[in-house]
């Protein structure tokens, strides 16, 4: 069945057992991201320790594939050094805008590479970006941005904090 | 296709009318298709609903054999375009018992058609009966879609009125137990849904237009979910205006229609200025011709008017008593079967009375957006959100809902078939 693709057993398992979830303290900067049309939200935390992000915290409420997400997010990217971490979110990001069409590269992007299937399904592309979108907003709250080789643009996804309101 | 047994001793139900539902589906091209693999569930039309070829096919004639521009033209091909335009306002009028076809004012959708009343408030002259002032009050419901929610926020804004709200019941029904403060001699309008577009419920008409009228409020009712499914008489409603769209109804989208009794469209000040809108225009000032061209700026959506006249000889063939009856049997049907899903709460009615086939619900455990994605892999298509209607969905708690929503070509099998699809949504998740 099709519908396999979208709903892996690795994101069904992170969404069942979410990895490192709850807002923790301190933290150097946080997120709230919201995606109207269907009522997800998710809310990040960064703290950051000398180059690379020391603990990322998350909450939040949503589908399957939003929640998964974030737990996947957190296991990726905390305990990294900051460039390398973006690298991350580049990827990510490139591998949801790209249609299905991006092979995903494992080495970079771990469990993350689940998420390949969500890809074709444009409607839920913004549900999987939810919480990288939280996280990027999070770190430059913290002072923390993409290094200049990896400030590569985001392709036309909703980074915005509160993107139009479908009726 | 299986009946409810008429109990002995009501006879009120032995003369509802009937049809064929494979009959009516026949009419309906778009039924026929499939969606990943399997046949196509419809159960969106709370949404949009489906289209019959009768409509699709006068819009194709009108394009293709009598397009011209309205109101304006002295050729043939204008004059026939003007007759089949103002001929499905007639139509339309007749639909719903309006006195004159002078009372039906063409707009895009329900939302403009709420608009144009909200902003008639706002622009009214200084102590005419539309002009509203601090302190003055507005009242709609807690089940109010945002299109009868953020007209009269922004009104309220623009005059300093201030917006109350009716609440809702766990049962799903309007809370009336405060009518009389509600609705007092502060209320300028009372606006509220006649069929909710999330519980399905049925609200009562005459107790609160009774309250209004004693307090010297109008009354508006955002009928965009009954029109399509059941009789709806203004005459009997007694209401000042009703908004509903022509797309919910078998007609296209891109028309909708605003009743109001002629002597208050006469008052009301215009919101578009344009063509088609004017008595005379000269350079220092315009005079504005009387409803409905008053408040139809510009060359008007001609095709999608033709369409929905089409819709509603469409309806009309078949009688909205038996539409009614066949989604109350639906209705009833699918309370009964979603009662067997484990883990399933019902938001809204439970019994199939002072309700339409609008079933909203939560599967324990899995957001909505899941349960939409799972049941589509299996062709069975339905609305996952808040409905554009946050408050209700914050009433009862839940970011979110699942809704299947009925029409006049919905079959018990297909009722089933969202059964068995919420099986497997159940285990994907379990």
């Amino acid at each position: 069945m099709q519908i396999d693709q979208l709903y892996q057993e690795i994101i069904l398992d992170h969404y069942k057992h979410p990895h490192g979830r709850g807002l923790r303290e301190p933290f150097g900067g946080e997120a709230h991201h919201v995606n109207p049309t269907c009522g997800d939200e998710v809310t990040i935390r960064v703290a950051t320790d000398d180059g690379s992000f020391s603990d990322i915290s998350y909450d939040g409420m949503g589908c399957s594939i939003s929640q998964a997400s974030a737990s996947v997010l957190h296991e990726l990217l905390t305990g990294r050094a900051t460039g390398e971490a973006f690298q991350v979110v580049d990827g990510f990001v490139e591998l949801m805008g790209g249609r299905g069409q991006v092979t995903p590269d494992e080495d970079l992007l771990g469990d993350g590479v689940a998420f390949a299937g969500v890809a074709r399904y444009p409607a839920r592309v913004k549900c999987a970006l939810l919480p990288w979108m939280a996280f990027k907003d999070a770190a430059a709250r913290a002072g923390v941005g993409p290094s200049s080789q990896s400030s590569q643009s985001s392709p036309s996804v909703a980074a915005q904090e509160a993107p139009e309101v479908k009726a | 296709m299986t009946t409810i047994a008429i109990p002995q001793g009501m006879p009120q139900y032995d003369g509802v009318p009937r049809f064929d539902v494979e009959k009516v589906r026949a009419d309906f091209p778009i039924l026929g298709r499939e969606v990943n693999g399997y046949p196509m569930v419809y159960l969106d039309s709370g949404n949009t609903s489906q289209k019959p070829r009768q409509v699709i096919d006068a819009m194709r004639e009108h394009i293709e054999r009598h397009n011209g521009n309205v109101a304006r033209s002295v050729h043939q091909v204008g004059t026939e375009a003007t007759e089949a335009y103002e001929g499905a306002r007639a139509k339309v009028a007749q639909f719903i018992s309006a006195s004159t076809p002078d009372e039906i004012v063409f707009t895009k959708n329900a939302t403009e058609a709420i608009n144009v009343v909200a902003y008639a408030f706002s622009n009214a002259a200084p102590g005419s009966r539309f002009a509203l002032k601090p302190g003055d009050e507005i009242v709609i419901s807690e089940m109010e879609h945002h299109s009868n929610i953020v007209p009269w926020q922004l009104l309220c804004e623009r005059t300093g009125a201030k917006l109350r709200w009716f609440s809702v019941t766990d049962a799903g029904r309007l809370d009336l137990s405060s009518l009389e403060e509600l609705v007092n001699e502060r209320t300028k309008i009372v606006s509220y849904a006649l069929v909710s577009n999330v519980l399905g419920t049925i609200n009562p008409v005459s107790a609160i237009t009774a309250r209004a009228r004693e307090v010297g409020a109008f009354v508006m009712l955002d009928a965009s979910q009954a029109v399509p499914h059941m009789p709806v008489d203004v005459t009997d409603l007694g209401v000042d205006f009703i908004a509903f769209t022509g797309h919910k109804m078998c007609g296209p989208t891109g028309i909708g229609v605003l009743w109001g009794r002629h002597e208050l469209l006469a008052e009301m000040p215009p919101v578009l200025g344009g063509g088609s809108m004017i008595e005379t225009v000269s350079m220092e000032r315009s005079t504005f011709a009387p409803p409905p061209a008053r408040f139809e700026a510009g060359t008007p959506p001609i095709t999608e008017a033709v369409g929905l006249g089409a819709a509603v000889d469409y309806l009309t063939a078949l009688d909205m008593r038996a539409v009614q009856w066949h989604e109350k049997e639906l209705t009833a049907y699918a309370l009964d079967a979603l009662a067997t899903v484990p883990g399933l709460r019902l938001f809204g009615p439970n019994v199939p009375v002072g309700r339409g086939g609008t079933l909203s619900f939560a599967l324990d455990g899995v957001h909505p957006h899941d349960v939409g994605q799972i049941l589509d892999s299996v062709g069975v298509e339905v609305r996952v959100g808040h409905h554009c209607a946050r408050p209700i969905c914050q009433r009862y708690g839940v970011p979110a809902m699942t809704r299947a929503s009925f029409y006049l070509y919905t079959t018990v099998e297909e009722v089933d078939a969202l059964v068995r699809g919420l099986e497997q949504v159940r285990k994907v998740f379990d």
